[in-house]
Order: structure tokens, then sequence, then C-alpha cells
């Protein structure tokens, strides 16, 4: 019951909420987060008896603490990560103890983001696992004095298998506590058959907290004399206020005042968005204050905004020459020689993240010094814009991270974070500020608008001998750099610069856009709108030239091989080359076993029913997705099932994998079926699911299968690549049912299907 | 002064008789297992019980819930877990979690009238809560687990 006392129950007490609130709070109120650090910011794992290095901790008791340092949002990270860890160690995972780490540049990166926990830290937690039990071994050797050699490693303990004795770790910890610890070349990670949790699958070690209520997400984040914030920012990106009168708001009981947020000084980066904040004991009375404020603003240049004239424009730029990415022979030369050329405009539009939990945090400004409690995904970035915003020391800011109610890149940009620090700041007190969902929707980095101009000359077979395709979006890269507006080489390289067919010609190239709203990372980002082009495209060709989608597709990418990219600048997801290259060899094998799973040479479609194909490499993993789907005679589309299949290298949580993959596609069906963000006088024209909906039960696929393909390549991303291909599959069965072809997204909008 | 049961206990409230219940529950009682998602009854994470029935608390306000008995997510595992809760666990029903008060509660509810459910009913039922992880072929699977339990 302690942990009670740092929940603030006075005021409801104090006041005139009656008695049940102490009943209840006693009753029920979870502990305060998930755990509170020391103020040094040590971790139990820092503290343990046995602390080899950063990542783990042995008590005498035999509790092992792991750290997790990346973000959970939903894809069980916090589990799987220490799970790697504790197989090296032949930890039993029941006494093990996950230790959520706060935002620390010692524990490298944290941004939780771009699919690439797994590959980042793969090697470091087996590497750290692996010291740790050596060390074990060490002392039990030393304690029955005979060599090392001669012991192992089960369950928990070290054994001499010729004697038959044992240690527990816990009874180890403190003799091994005393060794050095050994140099990487001295230790030796398993063999991958000895894995013991490593490929079999685990769920969360959250699992029954999230099913009764009890998991501490940012929304829940309580302190002692913490009030809450809803604020009300500029309609317009970059706006600033030009009066501002806040007598009704201030009458609203529960509302203590106002304040405002200065407006950001461009670029935008992760600064907040400026405008007024409303004070109050409690959520609802901020937002009514909120309500009755008179605002009026100076909305700045953006307010040209025409999200229908931008598209205009984006069409345009995309049909003139842009910069050359990549070239390979002399397209240009052949398509204007070709007789049969084909031609085809696609297009994408602003999507939001909307993660069920709204962007929120909690933040204590005190003694110079900053704790925030948040839901981000990555808690050093908080520490710096916190830093900055307030001009103290990174140092001085502490950034615990809670379970986020979905991220999906949203919880990367801690605006939000800043704010509540900026407020604290401001207040002297501890403050919560809790966006709505109308400002979620309407104050997001939204995923890039997109045209793709896609042109092919083919020959009497309708193969393509020459290949164009250009595409034109407002770059991420625009928050950190006003003047940007060309995509940035890692943006481009997914999905476009690596176009993997084999052809004589091609040609890739990117035209200019210049961002009017705060553009950023939306779950598999460019590769949405870039494996839409070009597997919706490539679908087209094979059904002009009167070929199976599947066969078509395999004569594109031709034979297995590593695709050469000397002289193309290709980031690869940030993954070294040569181990990670591109092969395409392993796309073909996803084609095929995907092919092969859902029956797909059986599959024939007809009117009111299709089938539809598609293939793409993202975040290093191959993908393969087979959609089926229905239409009804009065248009309404339903998918009865879809097949996927990937390989993701080694898969360290096969069943967290399948879980990323069903996801994905429910992700996707939102895309296609109604992801679209408008905007109209430089303001963002929806609100929250009513205009901006999301799939629904009823709307999504009725069977997912999810195939995993037995790899010994490095592990690779799961969190997003189930997305791009999956797009594109559906707007190729939804052509294979009605004949209509699916170019502009999405469909509630296109004048074919809304 | 509204007087209410919640989770069990009689608790009184004389703020703003127009503050949603779900505030109540979460800033005031504590209960943060209740969500916001929307605030407009558009997504279902806020969904307790109200006499019984499955409600959203966003938009229930304390004027309404006057008199009544609130059971929130706290409550239904209290004494063991739920078989709703059981069969969302065997499933590995959640990814971030978030909604997953509301969808159980939610889950719950259409169990009490409809023990054994068609897809077309869990459809109906389940169509006001959104997941945006995309768990709903995870969820359905468990609320014909949980059906076959308390069979």
């Amino acid at each position: 019951m302690s942990q009670i006392e740092n929940v603030s129950r006075r005021r409801f007490l104090r006041g005139s909420f009656g008695t049940g609130a102490l009943i209840l709070a006693v009753r029920y109120l979870p502990p305060m987060l998930m755990h509170v650090h020391t103020k040094d910011g040590q971790t139990d794992a820092d503290r343990a008896t046995f602390h080899p290095n950063l990542f783990v901790g042995i008590q005498q008791d035999g509790t092992v603490y792991i750290v997790a340092h990346r973000s959970e949002m939903g894809t069980t990270i916090r589990t799987s990560l220490p799970l790697v860890l504790a197989d090296e160690l032949d930890a039993d995972w029941k006494r093990v103890k996950i230790d959520q780490a706060i935002g620390d540049k010692r524990y490298g990166d944290q941004n939780t983001d771009g699919s690439q926990s797994v590959r980042r830290f793969f090697d470091t937690m087996r590497e750290s696992g692996a010291a740790a039990r050596w060390m074990l071994i060490q002392a039990a050797a030393k304690h029955w004095n005979i060599p090392a050699s001669e012991c192992s490693t089960e369950l928990h303990m070290v054994v001499h298998k010729s004697t038959g004795r044992s240690l527990g770790y816990g009874e180890l910890a403190a003799d091994a506590g005393r060794l050095t610890v050994p140099k990487r070349e001295q230790i030796q990670t398993k063999k991958t058959s000895q894995w013991r949790y490593i490929g079999k699958g685990m769920t969360s070690v959250d699992l029954e907290k999230l099913c009764t209520g009890k998991a501490m997400y940012g929304m829940d984040a309580r302190v002692d004399g913490m009030v809450y914030a809803s604020i009300e920012h500029p309609p317009v990106l970059g706006g600033k206020i030009n009066t501002l009168d806040d007598r009704e708001a201030l009458k609203v009981a529960g509302v203590h005042q106002t304040l405002r947020i200065d407006p950001f000084k461009p670029p935008a980066a992760f600064q907040p968005l400026g405008g007024v904040a409303v004070i109050a004991d409690n959520t609802w009375a901020a937002f009514q204050g909120r309500k009755k404020l008179k605002i009026t603003w100076d909305n700045g240049p953006n307010v040209s905004y025409d999200s229908a004239e931008y598209k205009k424009e984006l069409r345009e730029t995309a049909h003139k020459p842009g910069k050359l990415i990549r070239s390979v022979g002399d397209s240009d030369k052949e398509i204007s020689a070709a007789k049969n050329v084909v031609e085809a405009d696609y297009y994408v539009p602003l999507l939001s993240h909307v993660p069920m939990e709204p962007m929120v945090a909690l933040a204590e400004f005190k003694d110079g010094k900053v704790t925030a409690w948040a839901p981000t995904q990555n808690p050093q970035a908080v520490q710096a814009i916190v830093s900055s915003e307030l001009g103290i020391p990174v140092s001085d800011v502490v950034c615990h991270v809670t379970l986020l109610g979905g991220g999906f890149g949203r919880k990367s940009k801690p605006d939000y974070v800043a704010e509540a620090a900026v407020l604290s700041k401001k207040l002297g007190r501890p403050v919560k500020v809790v966006w709505t969902r109308e400002d979620d929707v309407k104050f997001d980095y939204y995923n890039a608008v997109a045209a793709m101009y896609m042109k092919a000359a083919v020959d009497d077979k309708g193969k393509p001998t020459a290949w164009l395709q250009r595409s034109v979006f407002p770059p991420i890269t625009s928050i950190f750099d006003v003047n940007a507006v060309y995509g940035d080489p890692p943006h481009l390289a997914q999905g476009w610069t690596d176009l993997p067919y084999d052809l004589p010609n091609i040609r890739i190239e990117n035209g200019p856009a210049q961002a009017h709203v705060r553009i950023g990372w939306l779950r598999s980002v460019a590769n949405i709108y870039h494996a839409f082009a070009v597997q919706c495209f490539t679908d087209e060709l094979a059904h002009l030239a009167n070929r199976d989608p599947v066969e078509y597709l395999l004569d594109l990418i031709g034979p297995p091989r590593t695709l050469d990219f000397t002289n193309v600048e290709y980031p690869n997801y940030g993954a070294d080359y040569k181990t990670y290259p591109w092969e395409t060899g392993r796309l073909r094998k996803v084609i095929e076993t995907v092919a092969d799973k859902s029956g797909w040479a059986r599959k024939k479609s007809a009117k009111g029913h299709g089938f539809g194909f598609a293939a793409h490499r993202s975040f290093l993993t191959y993908v393969a997705t087979v959609v089926e789907v229905e239409v009804t005679t009065d248009g309404e589309i339903n998918i009865p099932r879809v097949d996927t299949a990937l390989d993701a290298g080694i898969v360290v949580n096969p069943e967290a994998t399948l879980a990323q993959f069903e996801g994905a596609v429910v992700f996707g069906t939102s895309i296609v079926r109604s992801g679209e963000i408008t905007a109209k006088n430089g303001v963002i024209q929806q609100s929250n699911f009513n205009d901006y909906p999301v799939a629904r039960i009823n709307e999504v696929p009725a069977q997912t299968n999810v195939y995993i393909a037995e790899s010994s390549a490095p592990p690779a991303g799961v969190g997003e690549p189930g997305v791009p291909p999956f797009v594109a599959a559906f707007c190729n069965a939804i052509f294979a049912a009605t004949g209509k072809r699916v170019r502009d997204l999405p469909l509630s909008s296109n004048s074919l299907f809304g | 002064m509204i007087n209410l049961k919640v989770n069990g206990v009689d608790c009184t409230f004389d703020g703003d008789p127009a503050m949603p219940l779900l505030w109540y529950l979460r800033d005031i009682l504590g209960l943060t297992g209740t969500k916001f998602g929307c605030g407009i009854s558009l997504c279902g994470a806020c969904t307790v019980h109200k006499n019984g029935e499955a409600i959203r608390s966003c938009v229930t306000p304390m004027s309404a819930a006057a008199g009544s008995e609130v059971r929130t997510i706290e409550d239904l595992g209290a004494n063991g877990l739920h078989p709703v809760q059981e069969a969302w666990m065997r499933m590995n029903v959640p990814q971030c979690g978030y909604c997953q008060s509301g969808q159980i509660m939610q889950a719950v509810s259409l169990l009490m009238t409809s023990p054994h459910p068609t897809d077309q009913e869990i459809d109906d039922a389940m169509a006001g809560n959104i997941c945006r992880c995309g768990t709903y072929q995870r969820l359905r699977q468990a609320i014909k687990l949980a059906a076959e339990k308390t069979a």
C-alpha cells in the first residue's frame, strides 16, 4: 500500500467528492507507473548485487532484472529484447523482472521507430547475457575449485555435471559481482540450436495488466499536486495569437488560469506549436474552459494551403522531369521511341496516426530540473527538446517512459511533452497536458501526401523495355529545414530507389514539394505510397499483357541476385549493405510461398470476387501478400481472406510477429478505405473518428494467415513491413473484382467508389 | 449531490453534473483502467457497465449516472479473472492494450445478452470499439472461446 502514497488523493478527499473515493482508490489504484527510479536515474539492474553491464542485474534471491530501453507501444518489444538476453543468460523467464529505462544516452539509441529495435540490439542483448553467464560460471568454478571448462549452465543455475553439483544464480551473485567483466572475445554466445526462448514465441510480460486495466499509460500518470492542461493551438501551422479573451474560460468551475505558450521559431521540429493553455483541477474542467476562450489568430503564410489545389500541383510536378535518383540504361530514349507506352498517376493523401491514446504528458519542473512521465517512442528526444525549450542541461531532464497507447511514429515527436515541461516551469507545479482526439487529428505530423507518375514502354508480349517512375511529396526533412522540398535519400530508399526489377532501362526521379503542415514518420512511411504505385502499376501491366500477375511480377524481378547500388545513394534503412543485402531471391521466395499457401493458381477472379497480389521489401524484410475481396451489388467491399508471407531473417518472437502482421493489414485497410486528411485555408478539416474513420471489426479482413519463413539471416523489421504490400494487393484485388483501377486513395473520396 | 455506486462502493459527487462519468472515474476516483479515446462516443475505449449494460462513459454525464451501479474493468477481475479476460489472455489479444478495457467490457456485455454470439452479432456488438493496432481477429476468437467456456 505504500505506493498509494505517491498518488494524489488529497484533493478528492478534502473536497466534496465523498467517501467512496478513498475506498476505491485504496482498492484499485495501481502503483505509480511501472518503475520509480532513484534520483540518479539508476535502475534495479544497476543496483543489483551482480551487475555486469547496463542491461542486466542479478540479486542474491535469484531475481534477474533486465532493462528494456525501447518503448512499448504494442509490438511486445519490452518483452522480446529482454528475452534475447535471458536466453543467453539461461535465465528462468519466470524469475525475470523488466526494468523500463528512462531516457539516457548510455543505452545508445532509444528511438523506438523504423522497425529496428531487434536488429540494432540483438547482438548487444546476446553479448550482455552471455557475459553475465560467463561470469556466473567463473564464480562457480572458483567456488568448487575446478576449471571453468568443466562447468555449464542449466535453467538459472551453474552445474558441474560429473559431480552433480549445482549453484543457483542468486547464490553466485555476490561472487560473480566481484569478478572482472570479460572482454568480448572471451565470451561465446549460444549456437542457434541451443536457444531456449529465441524463435519460440512469448507473450507480453504485461499481458495480464493489459487485460485488467492495471497497465499504466501516459494518460494514467499522476503525481501529487498536479494540475491538468488543455491547449488551444493555432489552427494554421505557424499561426500566432492576435487577441485573447479568457474571461469566460476563467469562470468555469475548476479552471485556475490560462497561460500562453510562445509560437515556435521555424523550423517546427519538436517544438510546442504555441497557443493558450487552460489550467484546471481535472481534465474535464480544462476542456470546458478551453471551449470558452475567445482568440483571434494571425494565421501566417500557411493560410493559403488548400489540399485539393495542392494535389493538382503535386500531379503537375510529377509530370515534369525531376531530380534523377537512379538510372539504368536510357529510359527516356527507349520510351520516346516506343510503340506501346503505358502511363498512370497514383496519389496517396496526408495520413494521420490516431493512436488510441491521444498525446499526453506529465511534467514537473522543480529546482531547475524536469521530471517527465510520457508515452514516448523517443525519451532522448524528450530530453533534448525540454532542455532547449527550458534552457537547462540535458542531464537535468529525466524522462520516464510509460506504456504507450499506440504510437505508429507519432510519439517519436515529443512536442506534447515539451508543452507539459514549459507549462510546469511557468506554474511551478506538475502539469499534465491532455490532448483531445480533435487536437490529435488536427495537429499531427502527417504521413506525406504523395503523387507518383508511372510510365513504361512495353514490347509485343507486354513486358517493359523501359520504366520511368517519378514521385513528389513534401519531405519529412521539412520539419527540420524549411527549405527542404526534395525527398531525402533514406525516404527515397523506401521502395523507390530500390525498384527490384531486372529491366534494361530504368529511370527513377523525385520532384519538389513545399510542406504546409508538419510531416512525419507513420508506420511504413514512404513505403506506403511507393509500394502502392509500383505494385499497382505492375499489376496494370500484367493485366494489359494478359498474364498472371504473380508470374509477371516474378518475370520483372528476374533471377535471384543481390541488387547493385554502386554509384547510387541507397541508405538501406541505416543497415550495412553487406550484412543486409537486397536479395531478389528472398523476395521471389516469399512470393512463391504465399502463392502456394493461398492456392493462388486455383483462384479465379470474377465479377464481384477478386484476388490481388503484391510484394515489397521494407525495413529489410521481404513480404508478399494475397488479398481476396468480395464486392456486393451495392458496392460494399468485404475482405474474406488475406495471406501474407514474410522473410524477416531470424525472428526472435514469432508470436509477436504474427500479431504485427495481422495488425498491419488492419492498418492498411484504414489507409485504403478512408485514410485522408485534407486542409482548407490552412486548417485541417478532419477532427475525430467520424471524419477520419479507421477500420472497425466489420470492415477488416475476416481471416488473416501469416507465414513466417525459416531463416538464418540476421534479424530485420516486423512492425511496419506488413502494411505496404497489403495496401497495393487490396487495390489490385478490387480491380480484379470490379475492373476499376484504384489510383487515388482512399476509396471513400474516390469518385469510382465514394 | 449525486449518489451512485462504483464497483460496489457508495459514492457521492457534488461537482458539475455535466461532467462525464469517464472523468469522474479517472480524475476524481483514480480508476484509470477506463480510457479516454475520442470523447464523443466513437471509439468505445471508455466503455463501462451501468446497471449491467455497456455504456460510453465519455458521453454519460454524472447527472445520468445518478442512482446507478457502475462497474469498471478494475472490478471485473477483482476476484479472479473473468472468463472473457482469461480468453483475452489465452488468445494473446492485446497489442498496445489501450482499447482493451473497453473491448472487454463490451464483450462481457455481449455475452450476457447473447451467450453464443454469431459472427454477425459480434460485429454488431463490437463495431463501436476501435482497435488501432488491429487485434480484431484475435478478439473475435477470444469472444468465441469465452462463449464456449461459459457454456
